[in-house]
């Protein structure tokens, strides 16, 4: 299912915080949107899931507008917030039955898929486990267990790995890539750590509200001359300040 | 989205909160020891002083705990609907309202369904509170009153959680609970019927008796009141349902995610 972010625009008061954002995430790949502290990935976010209210563009989920249907576009979207949004006195089948209900999803039908989801993310052991005594790791992989639920199309992960430890990090990463290659996921991470950016990944940069690149990492860092992803995104972000 | 959808949503929300309930029972457990202080407490040292006449729904003369059962019942779902509504926004529930908000479902109905589920647990904690002052200090409404003061139970609680989400939504400077204590929830439960005679403050002060005429808050305990004795006092219930139904549109209608902390910042 093909995305499109049509002229996203945002202004806190009279302060611009997006400005014409435009992009195509195509069906079945790994996006990342990078983009320093503070670039508008946060609120790009809060647009494409509805928590903040739409003031110009749209989003385009499978020809399906948000703006228009956002029911038909929210039930093919996955979330992982930044900050946790489980519910940390619940177990974690309790969370994830709670957001199958939130779907509307019949109650048998959603403990079928609760326990394949947690089959398949390797926590079909902590089921009953209250979230609370979960680490960071594990607790983000019950989020993308409840992001995957209803079986959307596509994922969006806003700084997934953010408090968690290398070793989590980049097992997490990993993690997201494999669901990408075996499910044919869209997916949308964005992150502020170039390293979490692999190779032939889509590459959105993102600063100060404005869409700078969208490309492979390899083809932008052809077209700036830089030797690596890290170099190249920091002249990019120069560039843009001077 | 179809009925059927609506339902398990319903459904799944309920249940949330009242899972919630059984985990954090003993924070619910305490918070009826303010309304139960009131009742053991206050109401012994007042009783004395207060002498409350034949007045309806009571066909007799009461004790100062009668009287004041059904207010305190009010009092318990007042802080509950302001405690929760303001979570919902501000800090415990962030998490599970931007899972609520991010669901298919529309908006209002989410919301609509939050409130109520919150509204079911109060209830629960109120019937607790009325078997306590039934056994315990012998305040003893007829039996079907247990049953008939359900739906008002419901609408006071519906009533008071939207205008907590109202406030939480839009008043920027009450951001914690203190502040919500201090400006609303005293002055609304003080200014009201339940805990003295709205004849005494007429009494007392004319001007005081036409606040608590405006109060809300009076109208609901008064829905309670007569309900907990199986009598319908239709303006009180009147009033309470009308001003049910105008908070809760404005706080549905106008909930703006963007003026709470549900990003983690709050704008405007």
């Amino acid at each position: 299912m093909n995305v499109q972010a049509l002229d996203i625009g945002y202004r806190y008061r009279h302060d611009p915080v997006l400005q014409e954002v435009s992009f195509t995430l195509a069906s079945g790949r790994f996006h990342a949107l990078l983009g320093p502290n503070g670039a508008g990935k946060s609120t790009l976010f809060g647009l494409l899931t509805r928590l903040l209210a739409l003031q110009q563009g749209d989003l385009l989920l499978g020809g399906r507008s948000l703006r228009r249907q956002p029911a038909a576009v929210m039930r093919h979207m996955g979330v992982v917030f930044q900050q946790n949004a489980l519910d940390l006195d619940l177990s974690v089948m309790q969370n994830l039955l709670y957001h199958a209900a939130l779907h509307g999803m019949p109650p048998r039908e959603a403990r079928w898929r609760c326990a394949e989801e947690l089959e398949r993310q390797r926590l079909d052991m902590h089921a009953r486990t209250p979230v609370r005594r979960l680490n960071g790791g594990h607790r983000r992989r019950v989020e993308i267990a409840r992001a995957l639920l209803h079986r959307p199309a596509l994922l969006l992960l806003d700084e997934a790995t953010a408090g968690l430890d290398l070793d989590s990090r980049t097992a997490l990463n990993a993690h997201v890539r494999e669901l990408c290659r075996e499910r044919g996921l869209t997916v949308l991470w964005a992150t502020h750590l170039i390293e979490e950016v692999g190779d032939g990944d889509r590459v959105l940069v993102l600063h100060r509200g404005r869409l700078l690149a969208d490309e492979t990492g390899e083809a932008l860092c052809r077209r700036h001359g830089g030797t690596s992803l890290t170099e190249t995104f920091h002249s990019l972000t120069r560039e843009a300040v001077a | 989205m179809t009925p059927r959808d609506y339902w398990y949503c319903f459904v799944g929300v309920q249940k949330r909160e009242w899972l919630r309930f059984w985990q954090q029972r003993t924070r619910f457990a305490s918070a009826l020891v303010r309304p139960l202080l009131w009742l053991v407490v206050f109401a012994a040292g007042f009783r004395m002083v207060l002498g409350v006449s034949i007045i309806p729904p009571y066909v007799t003369y009461i004790t100062y705990e009668t009287y004041i059962v059904p207010g305190l019942c009010g009092m318990i779902i007042l802080f509950n609907s302001m405690q929760g509504a303001l979570s919902m926004v501000y800090d415990r529930e962030l998490g599970s309202m931007r899972v609520l908000l991010t669901s298919p479902l529309p908006r209002p109905f989410l919301l609509l369904t939050k409130l109520l589920a919150m509204g079911s647990v109060s209830v629960a904690q109120v019937y607790v509170f009325l078997l306590i002052a039934r056994w315990g200090v012998g305040v003893r409404p007829p039996l079907e009153g247990y049953l008939a003061v359900l739906p008002a139970l419901l609408l006071a609680s519906l009533m008071l959680g939207a205008l907590g989400l109202l406030i939480a939504t839009w008043i920027k400077q009450l951001e914690n609970f203190a502040g919500v204590m201090n400006f609303v929830i005293f002055p609304m439960f003080f200014l009201s019927s339940a805990l003295y005679p709205l004849w005494r403050m007429q009494e007392a002060s004319p001007w005081i008796y036409q606040l608590c005429l405006l109060n809300p808050f009076t109208h609901a305990v008064e829905t309670l009141r007569f309900a907990l004795y199986l009598q319908w006092n239709g303006e009180a219930a009147t009033i309470t349902l009308a001003t049910t139904l105008v908070l809760a549109t404005l706080a549905i209608g106008g909930f703006r995610p963007q003026r709470t902390r549900l990003l983690g910042m709050r704008i405007n």
